[in-house]
């Protein structure tokens, strides 16, 4: 196929980022360059399907995440094994996965139900907005809207983040986010 | 026996609504974890596929 020189400068420009969803999604640095590959195998093969003006980025992403899901679907069947899964690959493979300072972030963010992980993903740390998150994962933008704060609010009970949290910086903080719910 | 109310007063926060502080620190965790990734750019493997994609989709001159 010939290829573009947009479209391949495109292609290549979105790898990092599709690399980032594809680790935090699967928790498997192997496993989520194979996903990425495949991404892009499929986006060229389909590239008369993309449309032109409109954001690549976003389209990658989408083919990244059904694909991810097709693949999650089957290998739950093979597996019979829940959401538990990957966070016991993450205790077992703990090398695998970059560095040892985001190993507790990673082991609760895998036990996040899969919706609501990649909804907390795409907006918080790759950017889309909550309508391009929607179009991503083919929902409603209310869904997405109470996945993410669902996924919030499980992540800082495993986290042990609260309110009032150890992580508060001094009391005079502490002060202003005990009165926060006012306004 | 002192009156024992006072102390607890911290334990009526609602764990439902997160403050803006916990949201900001989960976002953070996120995203160094997230731009971790992203900041090693391009690994070479995907340069690679796109060269050889390019070259079998070339007709031969």
């Amino acid at each position: 196929m010939p290829m573009d020189e947009s479209v391949r400068k495109a292609v290549l420009g979105a790898v990092p980022s599709l690399r980032a969803f594809a680790i935090s999604l699967c928790g498997n640095v192997d496993r989520a360059d194979d996903l990425v590959q495949e991404t892009m195998l499929r986006a060229l093969a389909n590239i008369d399907s993309f449309q032109p003006g409109t954001n690549m980025s976003a389209w990658l992403f989408t083919i990244l995440r059904n694909h991810f899901r097709s693949e999650y679907r089957k290998r739950r069947r093979e597996v019979e094994d829940g959401e538990g899964h990957y966070a016991d690959t993450l205790k077992t493979q703990p090398e695998q996965h970059g560095h040892v300072e985001f190993r507790e972030f990673r082991e609760a963010l895998a036990q996040l139900p899969a919706d609501q992980r990649e909804a907390l993903i795409l907006v918080g740390a790759s950017g889309f907005s909550y309508e391009e998150a929607a179009k991503i994962c083919g929902c409603a933008v209310g869904t997405i809207k109470s996945r993410v704060n669902r996924a919030r609010t499980r992540l800082a009970e495993m986290l042990s983040i609260d309110n009032a949290g150890e992580f508060g910086p001094d009391e005079q903080t502490r002060a202003v986010l005990a009165g926060g719910e006012r306004s | 026996m002192e009156t024992a109310a006072a102390p607890n007063k911290k334990t009526d926060f609602k764990p439902a609504k997160l403050g803006r502080e916990v949201q900001a620190r989960l976002g953070q965790q996120l995203r160094a974890m997230y731009d971790d990734v992203v900041d090693q750019g391009v690994p070479d493997r995907f340069v690679e596929l796109l060269n050889r994609l390019e070259v079998s989709g070339k007709d031969k001159h």
